[in-house]
């Protein structure tokens, strides 16, 4: 099938970007939407234009690393896929493409489709872990864990830190993405110790990065390709308010 | 050379506590002056990371990705395997050790996997500790399952995502030193060549991925965690970004390379679907517990499989192996995949997969049980292919996986190279000839979190360092060579991709040294690697400058290095003359068909020397006994 694209081009952070017209005359249906941005950089390599950079690696859904908005749809339109697992025969024949990269204050443009995520490792390093030194742990089943808080705490830990929900969000807000990782180490027991210092520094990270603020609208899990709920949010505020007023 | 692996002698069960008691140690109050640099953040490099980080060294850590999460090791799906024997179905450290060594096919040094296996209690703990939501049963104690055929339930697992929990874990205590100020982090920063000043390693020359900078970082010791090196094939299971590059380098300067050879080529893989095909999905080993393997009878059967009559289709593992049947050994359900498709009897499209068919366990537990199962896997699999897999059969074939060959190091993990350490799938250390399922994950984590931070120790307080900056003539030389390389790729100016030149080495890499191998193709390919390698630094067209984010670059300098390794893979599997695990010489096979090990003759690890570009390197022999496990024949019939 015939496939149009039109695709950011930004040299680097310092330079204007526009958008650029390509045309793929046969796309092969079987083929990831990545594999279509191979056969177009191979195309791009021969005539001697720049192929176009994209983040990826795994190609599997799950490093996190690849991304862009498809017509306006952050991993484009496939609910719960990131853009590596999104395949063709999802689209038709003649269909017009607008790619652009992740946009938020937080996430600059390094290059064409590659942005600058460095403030999620940042907003970890703040607080999104739980301090024990290696070797320094009690028996595996010492401290029984509920199964059902098991797996919740599974549901948000699957978060793979691509940055969809940023990109999603009208406000640019980092909360989704926040509230998973509090969730995760906070449904576990042995995450309550620093279970509000957590919170109160990472949010502290995430404000410094201009990330915005929540405002309930829900773009960000109507992208997430791993289907992070909503709920996380409420989490993050209750310990987040618990450890200000002592209350929650 | 004398290969000295530092193995302590005496009883197995006592050597790793004996070896950490005769170990020199870092005053504590001196570690915060040594500098050690630690080269990727998969499970190896990120926990190594972490922990020196917190027993006081300064670390300087790098990954070529944009962040250490996202390491490679993230996509592993099954499981890490612990004898923690929860389940009181008789597992013990023992047991792990003799499933590892025979697993292996008696191609890796008991000391070392003994170790592993004590140590896979530890990690366990550990990964608890830091917020791993494994699996737990009801009662709230973690669950485990049996994985890769093993006869005791010992995998541990967190869903399908086993390797992106155990990594976050990692990166999580890896961010909490970098927020201390312990760890600089060095992202989107690739290792381009290793420096060795005085037979030392003293630290490494990289490229600055988003400004093109080549700079130097100078150390006191050097650890490799940089992963495996399947990617060789061009297509594997393996993430875009693997490669060889660091642990190729640094053979180069002086380490030597251990059982190229021993590549592991996983059964369940969804088949290629075109040329422009650039990475083969794994399907879990699991599928095989309910799936059924089969072909047409005939050769060239096109008819749907629905339409294939029961008497006319060939259960070709159930009818070869009957006491195993679908679970055989990854070695040998991917071998006899292959040649059921050699004699033309493959299906679909290309005629290069086997069906794995869920019919009959549908029918005999109801489709409600088998998504419970696998419902996941059911998804992923119709999400590529765009076929149901409860309706119609999947296919599978294939695909190059894990690489147990990679850097020889010593019962500490010290490479040839003195003050440098190769840690997790880069070295060859414990996986002999064929890894089994759930240990890659167990030897990245014993690697990094307690063996390393133990025996680094050693090396620093028992050194007299000199001073290095980075004006010393050893760093302008690293330097210089690797400006050389990147103004060659951006020189060359050809008229073909990257990718069109490293797609051919893949193809000759599959077709020779992939699951079976005989001389006379191996001779082939020796002929044709240095013909096609020629092309590539000829024809290659890589477009961009060196002074910015130019991924083709970065491609092509991986894929060079391929170039030259594929090389030594083959001569590799040619010096060794018989099958073993992942090894298949079709010369060397038993009147069944079964892989037939020569121990008189090879029961060594190979690691090879480099005598500079142009002249054939030497191979070195590193004897293994086996005072504990003895050696057998391994058998599935
Ligand atoms: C699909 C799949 C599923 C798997 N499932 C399982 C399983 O269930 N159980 C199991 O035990 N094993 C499994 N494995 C194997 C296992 O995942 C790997 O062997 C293991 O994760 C390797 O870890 P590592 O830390 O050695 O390397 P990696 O995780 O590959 O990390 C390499 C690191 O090195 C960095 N790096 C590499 N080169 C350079 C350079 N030149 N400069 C700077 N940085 C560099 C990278 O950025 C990265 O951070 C699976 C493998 C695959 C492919
Ligand atoms: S490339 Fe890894 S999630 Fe898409």
């Amino acid at each position: 099938m015939r496939i149009i694209l039109h695709i950011w081009r930004q040299r680097n952070a310092g330079e204007k970007g526009r958008m650029v017209r390509y045309e793929l005359p046969n796309v092969s249906e079987h083929m990831s939407f990545l594999e279509m941005l191979d056969v177009l950089n191979e195309e791009l390599t021969m005539k001697g234009e720049e192929p176009v950079a994209f983040d990826h690696d795994c190609r599997e859904g799950i490093c996190g690393m690849c991304g862009a908005m498809v017509n306006g749809i952050a991993h484009g339109p496939l609910p719960g896929t990131t853009l590596c697992q999104l395949h063709m025969r999802h689209f038709k024949d003649g269909d017009e493409l607008y790619l652009e990269p992740w946009r938020a204050r937080a996430f600059p443009v390094v290059k064409d489709l590659v942005v600058d995520r460095s403030a999620f490792d940042r907003i970890i390093a703040a607080g999104g872990f739980i301090s024990v030194a290696t070797g320094s742990a009690p028996d595996g089943n010492a401290i029984p864990v509920q199964k059902e808080s098991a797996e919740n705490s599974m549901d948000a830990a699957a978060c793979i830190g691509c940055g969809a929900c940023v990109a999603m969000c009208p406000n640019a807000s980092a909360s989704l993405f926040l509230g998973a990782k509090i969730a995760h180490l906070g449904l576990l027991p042995q995450g309550q110790p620093e279970r509000e210092s957590r919170a109160v520094a990472m949010v502290a990270q995430a404000n410094r990065e201009l990330f915005g603020s929540c405002t309930n609208i829900g773009e960000c899990e109507a992208v997430c390709p791993k289907d992070i709920k909503l709920e996380v949010i409420a989490r993050m505020n209750r310990d987040f308010i618990r450890a200000k007023c002592g209350v929650g | 050379m004398e290969l000295d692996s530092k193995s302590p002698a005496g009883p197995i069960e006592t050597r790793w506590e004996r070896q950490r008691f005769n170990l020199k140690l870092v005053n504590p109050a001196n570690k915060r002056k040594y500098t050690i640099i630690v080269v990727g953040t998969g499970l190896a490099g990120g926990s190594a990371a972490a922990s020196l980080g917190e027993l006081g060294y300064n670390v300087n850590c790098f990954c070529f990705q944009d962040s250490p999460r996202r390491a490679h090791s993230i996509a592993a799906q099954g499981g890490i395997n612990a004898a923690k024997n929860y389940h009181n179905d008789g597992d013990s450290v023992y047991r792990l050790f003799y499933d590892t060594v025979k697993g292996g096919d008696f191609r890796a040094r008991e000391s070392n996997v003994y170790r592993l296996a004590e140590i896979s209690l530890n990690i366990i703990d550990q990964c608890v500790a830091q917020g791993v939501p494994f699996a737990r049963e009801y009662s709230g104690y973690l669950d485990n399952r049996s994985f890769g055929g093993a006869q005791v339930s010992r995998t541990f697992y967190a869903r399908g995502q086993t390797g992106q929990q155990l990594l976050l874990g990692a990166y999580q205590a890896l961010e909490r030193q970098i927020g201390a100020g312990q760890v600089t982090m060095f992202p989107r920063t690739e290792m381009l060549d290793l420096i060795v000043v005085e037979g030392r390693a003293r630290g490494i020359v990289t490229r600055n991925l988003l400004t093109g900078a080549i700079e130097s970082h100078i150390a006191d010791a050097v650890v490799l965690a940089t992963g495996g090196y399947a990617n060789v094939y061009y297509l594997s299971t393996n993430a875009q970004g693997c490669n060889a590059t660091a642990i190729w380098r640094a053979y180069k300067r002086g380490a030597l390379f251990a059982n190229p050879c021993f590549t592991q080529i996983h059964p369940t893989c969804i088949p290629v679907s075109g040329e422009y095909q650039s990475k083969l999905t794994l399907m879990s080993e699991s599928l095989r517990n309910d799936g059924r393997v089969w072909v047409p009878l005939k050769k060239g059967d096109k008819r749907l499989a629905a339409q294939i009559p029961e008497n006319e289709r060939d259960y070709f593992l159930e009818r070869k192996y009957p006491s195993f049947g679908n679970l055989v050994p990854r070695d040998v359900a991917s071998r006899n995949a292959k040649q059921v498709c050699d004699e033309g009897r493959g299906v679909g499209e290309s005629g290069l997969a086997v069906y794995l068919d869920f019919r009959d366990a549908i029918a005999r537990l109801g489709k409600n049980v088998i998504k419970e199962r696998y419902g996941n896997l059911f998804d992923m699999y119709e999400r590529i292919t765009g076929e149901d897999p409860y309706q119609t059969p999947m296919r599978i074939f294939p695909a190059s996986h894990y690489t147990m060959g990679g850097l020889w190091v010593d019962y500490n993990l010290m490479s040839t190279i003195p003050g440098m350490y190769v840690i997790g799938e880069a070295n060859f250390s414990d996986h002999g000839a064929n890894r089994l399922g759930a240990s890659a994950l167990m030897q990245g984590l014993g690697d990094g979190y307690f063996v390393l931070p133990n025996t680094i120790g050693d090396y620093l307080a028992s050194t007299k360092f000199e001073k290095v900056d980075t004006g010393h003539a050893a760093v302008r030389e690293a330097e210089a060579q690797v400006a050389a390389i990147t103004a060659r790729l951006l020189g060359a100016k050809g008229t073909r991709s990257v990718d069109a030149c490293y797609r051919e080495l893949g193809k000759v890499m599959w077709e020779y040294c992939g699951m079976a191998r005989n001389a006379a193709g191996l001779k082939q390919a020796l002929a044709k690697i240095p013909e096609l390698r020629e092309r590539f630094w000829r024809d290659v067209k890589v477009l961009g400058s060196g002074e910015e984010l130019n991924q083709a670059l970065e491609r092509a300098g991986r894929a060079a290095d391929f170039f030259e390794l594929a090389e030594l893979m083959c001569l590799d599997a040619l010096n060794r003359n018989e099958s073993c695990g992942g090894h298949f010489r079709e010369e060397y096979q038993t009147p069944e068909g079964e892989a037939a090990r020569d121990d008189e003759h090879y029961s060594y690890a190979a690691a090879w020397e480099f005598r500079g570009a142009g002249n054939a390197p030497v191979v070195h022999k590193e004897p293994l006994t086996f005072e504990y496990v003895h050696p057998s024949q391994r058998s599935y019939k």
